[in-house]
């Protein structure tokens, strides 16, 4: 029985580009910002969870062709060879450091290892909000 | 200089995180675990001798001095419990390859043995309250996951208990941390130490916290009235996660009273070290005579883990050279010998087919090793010289009389006379008697569980005789304890 499908898979269209922008957004915002890694993945994985609700689980794992439980698992990797960096140039474990770089368009942009921490936040979290809900709803 | 403390928590995080990308490669996942864990042991013996000679090691994330940002301390007796867990994981590891199940095997079962490790050395290792409490929910996190690995209507229904018990226990960790920080100001263990020990006039609700903490970290521990989860809970899951459970999960709550009752909750002992100490000897009777009166051998054995809490605590609680050095050297004894053990009953168990004295019998006739290592196991608790039990011992009873604490020594000296009758019982009756089954009707074997065991055993019987190689080791533990302005001085002055 599928009745109102129409509305919210058109909606879903345009607002999911909305959310993933946004959600970028949040994750840039995160070092000297409220944001980062940890909102940013909770907004993806909404984004993806409408995607969820407006049509069917084959057609998400159509558009996004990736192993969840993968990517949490290179999201804490990427998190703790982040933290290990510091290890490697004889700081302590979890120092960062942070530079500035030109870059076409967006000017002068300060880049942060932290930011490559918070990368690795974000998989982290979007890989098990979206394992847990694959869990939950996959059956179906 | 290599920092070891570091690599202490990254060597399991990162072993972990690894096998997560293989569920499927079991032969290869263990290879990893078996390789991480022997690496870690490395790692940790030469922590403890960098401890030993070069002084207390800390290790600053991230570059943030202390109070400010976030520590690791390696004091000696972080090192040893450090050392002793890389010790008891890796027999406990042998013993999951041959008895876990594939079916296991290939749902993280290494990942998330390997993520509770970290948890439980990182509890050892922080130098503040809320990283104590983040390490705590690391490795309840990993339990959760473990007790219920495999999902049998039984882990099922115990893991849920499990967990409202544990999430409740976070919630008043969460609600104490705040008390104190409110209170004092800081969560640096070092630095709560240096302010309360400096206060003229310490307020009553320092007591009050104190007390909190204690009923904390004494759900986790297992101590006299909030031990009743862990009975039905540690035999709920398969014997290697009980094993690891049983050597390492009460002993994560026996070291944080340790560390807070010897250097933050030092304002009072008249008041609090008096509750603790009638504590422990209400945990040893009540863990005694729960040993007895069970008739199924995993229910005796976790109802021993509970009055070995209440030895340590004992020790903890006289606050003198002798007690702290008999705490230290029975908890070390106690994980070796507790997780020997759960494999060795998980092992009779699996031979027998069930779980009750009366059904078994006559089980050394066809398995000889199994039997002996159980009787020379069980003289190791009881601490028959020259096992590993002895010295530990030896010490309390030292430490007790010296404050004048004869009852609770004495009580001490009944329940190890109880803990000797409950297990030899298991001897008696299980292994020796008249043989049940014949060598055919057997329900399982003992290949590939004897050799676990025999590392145990011989790591308790080395820990025995080379008390006296251990002692330097003990000692500088000790001064730590006895002198906290060694600790704060190492953290905070330099």
């Amino acid at each position: 029985m599928k009745l109102n499908d129409i509305v919210i898979q058109t909606t879903t269209k345009f607002v999911l580009f909305i959310i993933l922008a946004f959600s970028i957004f949040i994750f840039f915002n995160g070092h000297h910002h409220p944001g980062g890694g940890f909102i940013g993945g909770l907004m993806t994985s909404a984004a993806i969870t409408l995607l969820l609700l407006a049509f069917d689980f084959e057609t998400v794992k159509r558009i996004l062709p990736i192993d969840f439980k993968i990517l949490t698992a290179s999201g804490m990797l990427i998190a703790t060879l982040t933290g290990m960096g510091g290890l490697v140039f004889g700081g302590p474990f979890l120092s960062h450091t942070f530079g500035y770089v030109h870059l076409p368009f967006f000017g002068e942009v300060e880049l942060a290892t932290a930011l490559l921490f918070d990368l690795g936040v974000y998989f982290v979290v979007v890989g098990s909000a979206l394992t847990i809900i694959e869990m939950i709803g996959g059956d179906q | 200089m290599t920092n070891y403390v570091i690599w202490t928590l990254l060597i399991p995080l990162l072993a972990g995180i690894i096998m997560l990308f293989i569920p499927q490669r079991v032969i290869l996942q263990r290879t990893i675990s078996i390789i991480a864990s022997i690496i870690l042991l490395i790692n940790t013996v030469l922590l403890v001798f960098q401890i030993q000679t070069e002084g207390i090691q800390k290790m600053e994330l991230g570059g943030w001095a202390p109070p400010f940002g976030i520590i690791l301390v390696g004091d000696m007796l972080s090192g040893l419990l450090v050392l002793t867990t890389a010790l008891v994981i890796i027999p406990i590891l042998i013993y999951s390859f041959s008895s876990i199940g594939v079916e296991r095997e290939k749902k993280y079962y290494y990942s998330i043995f390997f993520f509770l490790v970290t948890g439980v050395l990182g509890a050892f290792l922080t130098g503040d309250l809320f990283n104590m409490f983040v390490f705590f929910e690391v490795f309840l996190l990993s339990s959760y996951v473990l007790i219920v690995h495999g999902s049998t209507q039984k882990q099922l229904r115990e893991s849920f208990k499990y967990v409202l018990i544990n999430i409740l226990s976070s919630a008043l960790f969460v609600i104490g941390v705040a008390y104190l920080y409110a209170v004092i100001g800081t969560l640096n263990m070092a630095h709560l130490g240096e302010r309360i020990a400096s206060l003229t006039e310490p307020a009553p609700i320092l007591t009050v916290i104190a007390l909190m903490f204690l009923i904390i970290f004494g759900l986790k521990g297992a101590i006299f009235p909030l031990y009743f989860w862990l009975p039905a809970s540690y035999t709920a899951p398969p014997t290697a996660i009980g094993a690891l459970f049983g050597a390492l999960l009460t002993k994560v709550g026996i070291y944080a009273i340790f560390r807070t009752y010897s250097i933050i909750f030092v304002h009072d002992p008249a008041y609090t070290h008096t509750v603790l100490g009638v504590l422990a000897a209400l945990t040893m009777i009540f863990g005694v005579i729960g040993a007895v009166a069970h008739k199924d051998v995993t229910k005796i054995l976790v109802y021993n883990v509970i009055v070995a809490v209440g030895f340590v605590l004992f020790g903890v609680s006289t606050m003198t050279e002798a007690g702290y050095q008999g705490a230290i050297y029975y908890v070390i004894h106690d994980m070796i010998i507790k997780a020997a053990l759960f494999l060795l009953i998980g092992a009779l168990v699996t031979v027998g087919g069930t779980k009750y004295l009366k059904q078994m019998g006559g089980i050394i006739k066809y398995h000889p090793a199994l039997g002996w290592l159980f009787l020379v196991a069980v003289f190791a608790l009881v601490g028959i010289p020259p096992l590993s039990g002895f010295i530990g011992k030896v010490l309390l009873i030292q430490g007790g009389t010296t404050v004048g604490d004869y009852w609770i020594v004495f009580l001490m000296m009944v329940a190890s006379l109880l803990v000797l009758y409950s297990m030899i019982r298991i001897f008696l009756q299980g292994f020796y008697g008249k043989s049940v089954l014949s060598s055919k009707e057997e329900h399982g074997t003992t290949k590939g569980l004897l050799f676990p065991i025999s590392l145990l055993i011989a790591l308790s019987v080395l820990l025995g005789i080379g008390a006296e190689f251990l002692y330097p080791f003990v000692q500088t533990a000790t001064e730590v304890l006895l002198q906290p302005e060694l600790y704060i001085n190492a953290v905070l002055k330099e």
